[in-house]
């Protein structure tokens, strides 16, 4: 490992370090100094979201310049402008900024809502040819009744499923089996958090 | 401290404590680990990409490294790290895509460390790590061109996710290409049993180091999560007889 991952590497662990006994050990030192330390990462979070936006233009004026993104680039590169320009002259708050939110971007985000939403149900129609087994059918089935558990339907809620079959499902057998994914995830994440720690992952510069 | 803060220190304690002594003892006992398909399909996917001259598509989710959600990406970017390592020889080395820009500059230093591990450093472009959108459904519509390309021949989506995962999962399966996927969050978990080709549910995104051979310490974190495993499942079976004995 060169000096700077030595370097980049001994901060990373002194700053974990200090972070993790400032939330476990509140004492006043340790406190303020965790604070510190994430008041400066929230800095050089949105440092990092300039360079970010950098990066992606870069890459879609590579794109242009080789010709390869089939104008979806360009019309990228200019609305990316076009905001930049819009939110400094109108002000984030401003009208300018609000038109471009309201009638541009919150329409965009709910169209792809809508098509996620079909996507989904494509996706577990085609579940049983992907993996027909008993666990899909299960998968389908659990999906089915909790839909119709809860959906206002034309002919009026349909009593078993409503208000026992529902809830039973919900509180039961998803309640237990969604703990037991989360324990396993904060067990996964514990161990990873503590290998970043020691040093054995080094996504910052060293290994 | 308080009783929460003093039981925390203990498991972080006791956690740490096992893992090096778990990577000690790792030549001694080599651990032997179930067959996961995903993990076997997508070494032989590694494989294929570096024979066939095509390349592997990462993308790595919106997770803020400030978040307790980025040690799923943590996660990633170990696999990663060795996916570029192995395919460094290719003709294409991967592509990597993400919706949050501190994970997109430490996506860029993984793949330049990769390269350098190769021995290859020079070879290295800043651009083959990708911010691809900073809102959910940006991000994945900035990721479909990346999954459609036509020198991609598979992807890892691997990370913080909530359900516009779909549209990954979804553009891979028109794509007609190997896909490996997993996230950290609920929602998305369900989203993808019914969306991908390949899932890993619940702890299975965290194993992918040690079935990557990135370490001993993957390896030596594998175990220790089965162990604090087995002692939740004991401590709440035990707790549930105590209760029904009206101890607790």
């Amino acid at each position: 490992m060169k000096l700077r991952g030595v370097f980049s590497t001994a901060i990373a662990i002194s700053t974990g370090v200090f972070v993790l006994l400032g939330a476990l050990i509140p004492t006043d030192i340790l406190v303020d100094f965790r604070i510190l330390l994430l008041q400066w990462a929230v800095l050089v979070a949105g440092f990092a979201v300039l360079v970010g936006i950098i990066n992606l233009l870069v890459v879609h004026l590579a794109k242009i310049r080789a010709k390869s993104g089939s104008g979806y680039s360009l019309l990228l590169a200019l609305s990316l402008l076009a905001s930049l320009v819009i939110a400094i002259f109108s002000t984030p708050q401003g009208t300018g900024s609000r038109i471009l939110f309201d009638g541009i971007i919150q329409p965009v985000e709910a169209t792809l809502m809508a098509l996620m939403s079909i996507s989904l149900l494509y996706a577990s129609m085609r579940l049983l040819r992907h993996r027909a087994g008993l666990l899909s059918i299960v998968f389908i089935a659990t999906a089915i009744i909790l839909l119709l558990g809860a959906a206002p339907l034309p002919f009026g809620e349909v009593g078993i499923l409503h208000y026992i079959i529902s809830p039973f499902i919900e509180q039961v057998p998803a309640a237990a089996g969604a703990r037991g994914i989360l324990i396993g995830v904060a067990l996964g994440t514990l161990t990873t958090g503590l290998r970043v720690l020691f040093g054995a992952d080094r996504p910052f510069g060293g290994k | 401290m308080n009783l929460t803060g003093i039981a925390a220190f203990i498991i972080i304690v006791v956690t740490a404590g096992l893992m090096l002594l778990f990577t000690f003892l790792h030549r001694r006992y080599p651990p032997a680990w179930r067959d996961i398909p995903a993990f076997t399909r997508l070494r032989r996917a590694v494989g294929l990409s570096v024979e066939d001259g095509t390349r592997l598509h990462f993308s790595l989710g919106r997770s803020s490294l400030a978040a307790p959600s980025s040690a799923a990406s943590f996660a990633a970017l170990s696999l990663l790290h060795k996916s570029a390592e192995l395919t460094m020889v290719g003709d294409r080395p991967p592509v990597v895509s993400s919706g949050d820009s501190t994970l997109t500059i430490l996506t860029q230093d993984t793949l330049h460390s990769a390269y350098q591990t190769a021995g290859a450093g020079s070879q290295y472009d800043p651009l083959s790590a990708q911010l691809t959108g900073l809102t959910p459904f940006s991000y994945a519509a900035g990721a479909i061109p990346l999954i459609r390309d036509k020198a991609v021949s598979g992807n890892v989506i691997m990370g913080h996710f909530g359900p516009e995962i779909i549209l990954l999962t979804d553009a891979a399966e028109r794509a007609n290409t190997f896909t490996v996927a997993a996230a950290a969050d609920l929602p998305a978990q369900a989203v993808l049993y019914a969306s991908a080709q390949n899932p890993l549910i619940g702890e299975e995104l965290f194993a992918s180091g040690a079935y990557f051979n990135a370490g001993p310490m993957h390896h030596a974190s594998l175990r220790v999560q089965d162990i604090l495993r087995w002692l939740i499942v004991a401590s709440l079976i035990g707790g549930a007889i105590a209760k029904l004995a009206g101890l607790l």
